[in-house]
């Protein structure tokens, strides 16, 4: 069985990279089962999404230190969700901050050092500066795209498989964008 | 069949449409919002509506049942309440259509004001309940409830939780069944509850509450998979998943019909283990009930009963794993939250600029706006369920006399105000109340997803209808001050709401702006 866990922020796209993972594991002839959680996360909240692949999943939810994968779409996201990392298990961090409401309001402040404690502590740790990608891609919407194309380059499909799982959850409109996006991230180095 | 990954919600919209469900109806609720939204985007074939309120989707729903359609009603939990009251009595009544009501409970509270659980209300009900334990069975049980509550004459109620509604899963999907509507046949004795017709059908519910309770013991919702008979853990709903995730060698009593209990089964399992245990979310419904079997069982003794259910938390409770400590804490700085807030420029955030900069006492209500009781505006001060901050608002005033007025406010958004606003608002002209309302009217139900309702102008199914008018209604209930602002005006708003709050007499503002998320 695969363990993945998606994090991120109220409208970074979450749930649809989770979406897309599924059909691919679905589409291979693994059972899959997912868990996310709607409303409030809408405001802006911290939202996540559990995906499980294999012969035969049974909790939608992952255990503890069972995640293969952490794909974080912010930084801060992944100290909320690390506990759920298997030893040994993949964290891949986008770099960017999304200030939370008690930084904004200056109550608080955004830990300085996360880069430095993550990469100390966590050995499987890849950190990924998006932005030139989503540059080139023209839109920031395709973060979450991107992220799923560098978590593919660990996972045993072929681009062909994904690219048919996007095209069938993707609006044609948006399509072409999704593919390209996806496939910067699947070349990154 | 095609196979398709659907979400919990999403598989009991196509559960609906396989079993020809002809009428669905819903007010919008996390976690069980997407069950008409589904219905009216992929199953055209089933009329759907968005209905002002959960007891009057329950009692359109009721109507296309007895006038012999097959017909769903969904809500969240707390929306069981506001239709418990059709709901206690349609269980009298039966159907002849198929009947179902999803109700869709949220453990842990992640979107609502409690957790209660409503395996409580089926039995209070008298009303047949099942439980789906994954997106496969969402669809298959929601197909079968329409057939059982034809078979049983019984409204039957599908209860799913959020980890059921808001969880993904392969479904194999089924053709439509045609189901012609039976006729209306008129039935006084039936389908009249005059106290006379209520008690030769409350007796006539018992008797069928003997047969779903044989149907209970035969059928194959309640399931027992045999293992290891150490141990016999019996369990409900998404609870199943996590027992034979972490306790895969266990014998399981896997219950899919929670009401009525089979009584039966759960006697021939008990007497199968050794030890028994019971591990479900929230209150101990199963356990008690197994216990006034006079069956002893370990339920709530391990397995709490705040909160929604983990895995970890049932591999803790079972087999005393404990896992953490992989990776060290974090602990040079604290992590700040990510709490959910009202967007930049949101039109709420305007009027609680100016209520908070009053300092009046807010009697709040449900949607976006409650977020307001949290920093950084902190004015909200009281709050409970869909319209309660007017009624809340006149009781202070009748508790403190009218000064009390004059330093405080109710505020409730369009949506909710619709909802069940209305009534208490008649209530404070009536009872001369002297208060002001501020209805936050942002054109649509937004916590939620932007819903429709008769505020808006347009259906579920995105057709133009006639527009309720707010200022209309509020004038027609009495209320002879009524303002209508636009509250990016904050100096405006502000003048308004000293003026409107100082006047002895009931007031409203309807604060107008339109959602920054609507496109």
């Amino acid at each position: 069985m695969k363990n993945v866990i998606f994090a991120g922020v109220g409208g970074q796209g979450v749930i649809l990279a989770s979406k897309i993972l599924m059909e691919v594991a679905k589409n291979a002839g693994y059972d899959v089962k997912e868990s996310e959680v709607h409303g409030m996360a809408q405001r802006g909240g911290s939202v996540d999404c559990n995906v499980r692949y294999g012969d035969r999943v049974y909790s939608p939810l992952i255990p503890r230190e069972e995640a293969d994968f952490i794909v974080s779409l912010e930084m801060l996201e992944v100290m909320r969700k690390l506990e759920y990392l298997a030893p040994g298990g993949r964290l891949i961090v986008n770099t960017e901050k999304v200030n939370p409401a008690p930084v904004q309001t200056g109550a608080m402040q955004y830990p300085p050092d996360l880069r430095e404690w993550i990469s100390k502590n966590v050995k499987n740790a890849l950190f990924v500066d998006t932005s030139g990608m989503l540059k080139e891609v023209g839109t920031r919407k395709a973060l979450n795209i991107v992220m799923l194309g560098i978590l593919s380059r660990d996972l045993e499909f072929t681009r062909e498989q994904w690219e048919s799982a996007i095209k069938s959850l993707v609006k044609e409109k948006f399509l072409d964008m999704n593919i390209k996006a996806f496939n910067l991230g699947r070349e990154y180095n | 069949m095609e196979k398709k990954v659907l979400l919990g919600n999403e598989a009991i919209a196509r559960g609906a449409y396989e079993a020809g469900c002809h009428v669905a109806t819903a007010y919008p609720g996390t976690p069980s919002t997407e069950i008409l939204e589904t219905i009216a985007r992929d199953y055209r074939e089933i009329r759907s509506q968005w209905s002002p309120n959960e007891k009057v989707a329950l009692e359109v729903a009721a109507g296309a049942s007895v006038s012999g359609g097959r017909a769903l009603a969904a809500m969240k939990h707390v929306g069981l309440n506001v239709a418990a009251d059709p709901l206690f009595t349609f269980s009298y009544t039966g159907v002849n259509g198929g009947f179902v009501i999803v109700n869709a409970d949220d453990p842990s509270a992640w979107s609502s004001q409690n957790e209660q659980d409503n395996r409580h209300l089926a039995r209070a009900a008298k009303v047949p309940m099942i439980e789906p334990s994954n997106p496969q069975e969402a669809k298959d049980f929601t197909k079968l409830a329409f057939d059982l509550s034809e078979e049983f004459d019984r409204p039957v109620i599908v209860r799913i939780t959020t980890r059921i509604a808001h969880s993904q899963g392969i479904v194999e999907l089924g053709e439509r069944q045609e189901v012609p509507v039976k006729p209306f046949v008129r039935n006084p004795q039936k389908f009249v509850m005059l106290p006379a017709h209520a008690r030769p059908r409350h007796v006539f519910i018992e008797e069928q509450h003997k047969k779903l309770k044989e149907y209970s013991n035969r059928s194959p919702l309640n399931r027992i998979e045999w293992g290891n008979k150490k141990r016999g853990i019996i369990t409900d709903s998404v609870a199943y998943q996590y027992v034979k995730e972490t306790c895969p060698d266990d014998s399981v009593l896997k219950i899919g019909m929670v009401w009525p209990m089979p009584d039966d089964v759960i006697r021939e399992f008990a007497a199968g283990v050794e030890k028994l245990y019971v591990v479900e979310e929230l209150d101990p419904f199963i356990e008690d009930y197994v216990k006034a079997l006079g069956i002893p069982c370990t339920g709530k003794e391990i397995i709490p009963i705040c909160f929604e259910l983990t895995p970890d938390i049932v591999d803790r409770a079972l087999n005393g794993k404990i896992k953490g400590g992989a990776y060290p804490k974090y602990e040079t700085n604290p992590v700040p939250p990510r709490p959910p807030a009202l967007c930049a420029g949101c039109p709420h955030g305007f009027v609680f600029t100016v209520l908070k900069k009053l300092d009046l006492h807010v009697n709040g209500d449900i949607g976006c706006y409650t977020l307001a009781a949290l920093p950084p505006y902190s004015a909200m001060h009281t709050q409970g369920c869909m319209g309660a901050g007017i009624g809340m608002h006149l009781g202070m005033e009748k508790a403190h006399g009218p000064e009390m007025a004059r330093k405080s406010v109710a505020v409730i958004g369009d949506s909710t105000f619709v909802h069940s606003g209305i009534t208490p608002l008649i209530d404070l002209v009536y009872n001369k109340g002297t208060g002001t309302v501020i209805i936050m009217d942002n054109r649509g139900t937004a916590m939620t997803g932007h819903q429709d309702h008769p505020g808006t102008g347009k259906t579920l199914s995105g057709e133009e209808t006639h527009t309720l008018d707010l200022e209309l209604l509020v004038k027609a209930i009495g209320v002879k001050r009524v303002v209508v602002t636009d509250p990016k005006n904050v100096e405006e708003l502000e003048r308004i709401v000293r003026e409107e709050v100082a006047a002895p007499e009931p007031s409203v503002i309807i604060s107008k702006r339109k959602c920054i998320l609507i496109k």
